[in-house]
């Protein structure tokens, strides 16, 4: 990226007791990105945002904003603002008055702050709500508030922890499209902290996918989910399957691989050596299934017997016995040249795919 | 009737009828009581009046109400200024620490007010304890006059009261979200903001439900002032406690208490709408 950071955590380690909540982690945020923290809970991912926002304080490394570093920086006095998992709003306070809180505490004229607050109480459509309690309103308008109260002070960054998982499917869906547009209008840094990764790959510039205190990938959605790097990513980003296999011939560039007794070229981007034991991964839906009634296979293929057909409307996916024993999945694109071509349970196929769509581990 | 009605009738009545029996009806004679004359020979003679009323609003009685309301008023809030500190450290210490602290507070109960008063007279007598230790050290040449001064109650009041004040406030700092506090600083709010204009306007209902149980029970004990006061410390408990027991005048007595009742509803009703405004936002909180 050529943009500078504008917060850099260098080798930054948490403790809590004897458990390491964050393990020597080192991370740059740019200016404006819409960065995801992604990972299942206890990966430190909440750590990593209280760090920034000052709840918690370090045992070892650093975080820098702004090229000065923040170590003993209080919350009160750092360039940026949270919007809280459980909204954490003003029980006794109205929706304006919420809102205003941060304003006031910096001291502001009070034309200026309602101005400022209309401004935002706009940007997250909230009009005529101003004289409510929050108690009055329903999650998703509380959640509008929570972030209300956040923008209205222009921070530098806007810490999100997992600001969307009290919602219902409908009402997150929603506000993801809500987020990126007012991710968009402000150009505020966004750091996001999920365990969702559908969230995180629909709304994010940048994940980092973090286990056990670590960062393991960190990249666009679609690198994530394309190239996972390791089987940690692999398997926590998204449905995939994977095939024990062996290198038997290695090329310029590609290899074969031995998967159940069938030679399978692959690209070698990690320059394996003959006889090296590696993992094939495929996405369900980067597979091809073909029924043995149409064609016989012609390339290598693994065959087997649908076990279950899950109608899906744009897709249909299914459920693979392979003759070696193993079940996959597979995602089926409805293919409109060929409609009279339906998949049944019991049916015989072979399952092949495309050279280079595989990722070798 | 099903069973499980016949038992929710039994649960509710028997502690009604208790109060019925026990406290509504003695309370009514209290009442007729104040309203009837008084006969040396008898407890009362059967003769209508409004004397006791009239008399009630005597310059005498007058001054020991507001040496009363100044001294439970001291009280209250002497207790909440010690409770509250105590109160919100209780609810930020390590559990076990905080459970031993709670016992600690819990032991005095477990032994009569009265005698833990009488402990307090040994602790405060010339030649008592305290006197003992402080000249002991050289830190007095004298000792003090402690007891039987308006001091000695009121350190006795606030000592016996002072449970009554901690455990509300505990239970509303113990409910208060921390998060709240977070938000509040995370949005720039001082140490000092955050306690102004989150955890005071939040922890009100504790505050009102501690200073009404210290405050009306301050209005109303008559042994602390008797044992610690003696006789020059006059307070609303002790004339009551008077008229019944040494001058035997029983009509003046329950008119006092009638008054002294009439204090306390009052108070009461306050208490319920001011806690009602309150909780207005507090219902749901944040979940």
């Amino acid at each position: 990226m050529e943009k500078a950071p504008i917060v850099r955590l260098r080798e930054v380690t948490k403790r809590f007791d004897d458990v390491v909540a964050v393990d020597a982690l080192s991370l740059d945020i740019f200016q404006g990105e819409f960065l995801t923290l992604l990972g299942p809970s206890g990966c430190g991912k909440t750590t990593v945002l209280r760090l920034i926002a000052g709840f918690e304080s370090l045992d070892e490394g650093e975080i820098v904003m702004n090229g000065a570093p923040l170590n003993g920086t209080p919350p009160n006095r750092r360039n940026v603002n949270t919007v809280f998992q459980s909204y954490a709003l003003f029980p006794h306070m109205t929706i304006y008055d919420n809102i205003a809180f941060g304003l006031k505490m910096k001291q502001l004229g009070k034309s200026l702050i309602s101005e400022q607050v209309d401004e935002a109480v706009s940007i997250v459509k909230l009009q005529g709500l101003e004289n409510r309690k929050p108690h009055q309103l329903s999650g998703g308008q509380q959640q509008r508030v929570a972030m209300a109260r956040a923008i209205v002070n222009k921070p530098q960054v806007l810490l999100l922890d997992e600001p969307l998982s009290a919602l219902d499917y409908r009402l997150r869906q929603e506000m993801e499209i809500e987020l990126k547009r007012i991710h968009r209008k402000l150009g505020i840094t966004f750091v996001f902290v999920t365990h969702d990764q559908e969230e995180a790959i629909s709304m994010s510039d940048r994940i980092a996918v973090m286990n056990q205190g670590r960062i393991e990938q960190i990249g666009t959605p679609t690198r994530i989910y394309e190239e996972p790097e390791n089987m940690f990513v692999a398997k926590f980003v998204g449905e995939i399957n994977i095939f024990e296999g062996r290198i038997i011939e290695v090329y310029n560039g590609s290899a074969t691989v031995d998967i159940h007794g069938r030679p399978f070229k692959v690209l070698n981007r990690k320059n394996f050596s003959t006889g090296q034991h590696v993992k094939v991964l495929l996405r369900p839906e980067d597979l091809a299934v073909t029924r043995d009634e149409d064609s016989r296979p012609v390339s290598p293929s693994l065959g087997g017997v649908i076990d279950e057909v899950i109608y899906k409307g744009k897709t249909v996916d299914l459920i693979v016995s392979l003759d070696a024993g193993e079940t996959i999945f597979v995602t089926q694109f409805f293919n409109e040249d060929q409609e009279d071509v339906v998949f049944r349970q019991g049916q015989r196929v072979h399952v092949d795919w495309p050279y280079g769509w595989e990722v070798v581990l | 009737m099903t069973r499980g009605s016949r038992f929710r009738n039994f649960a509710v009545g028997s502690p009604m009828l208790w109060i019925a029996v026990f406290v509504v009806v003695p309370y009514l004679i209290v009442v007729l009581f104040s309203f009837l004359t008084r006969d040396p020979e008898d407890i009362v003679s059967w003769t209508f009046t409004l004397e006791n009323y009239r008399d009630i609003f005597s310059p005498v009685f007058l001054k020991v109400c507001r040496n009363s309301l100044v001294l439970a008023l001291g009280t209250t809030a002497l207790t909440l200024l010690l409770a509250y500190p105590f109160a919100y450290i209780l609810t930020r210490i390590d559990e076990n620490i905080r459970r031993f602290l709670l016992v600690l507070m819990i032991i005095p109960f477990w032994t009569s007010s009265l005698i833990r008063t009488y402990a307090l007279i040994i602790l405060f007598k010339a030649n008592g304890l305290l006197n003992t230790f402080l000249l002991s050290t050289g830190l007095i040449s004298e000792p003090l006059s402690i007891l039987y001064t308006e001091t000695a109650v009121f350190i006795g009041l606030v000592y016996t009261l002072l449970p009554f004040m901690i455990l509300p406030l505990y239970a509303s700092l113990l409910k208060l979200d921390r998060r709240l506090m977070e938000a509040a600083r995370d949005l720039g709010a001082t140490s000092r903001h955050v306690f102004f204009h989150i955890v005071l306007p939040l922890t009100l209902p504790g505050i009102i439900a501690g200073s009404t149980m210290v405050f009306l029970p301050a209005l109303g004990l008559f042994y602390i002032p008797d044992l610690l006061g003696g006789a020059r410390s006059m307070l609303i408990g002790n004339f009551i406690k008077n008229q019944f027991l040494t001058t035997s005048h029983w009509p003046l007595g329950s008119a006092a208490s009638v008054v002294l009742t009439l204090l306390m509803v009052m108070l009461l009703v306050w208490f319920f709408i001011s806690t009602r405004r309150a909780h207005s936002g507090d219902m749901e909180a944040v979940r």
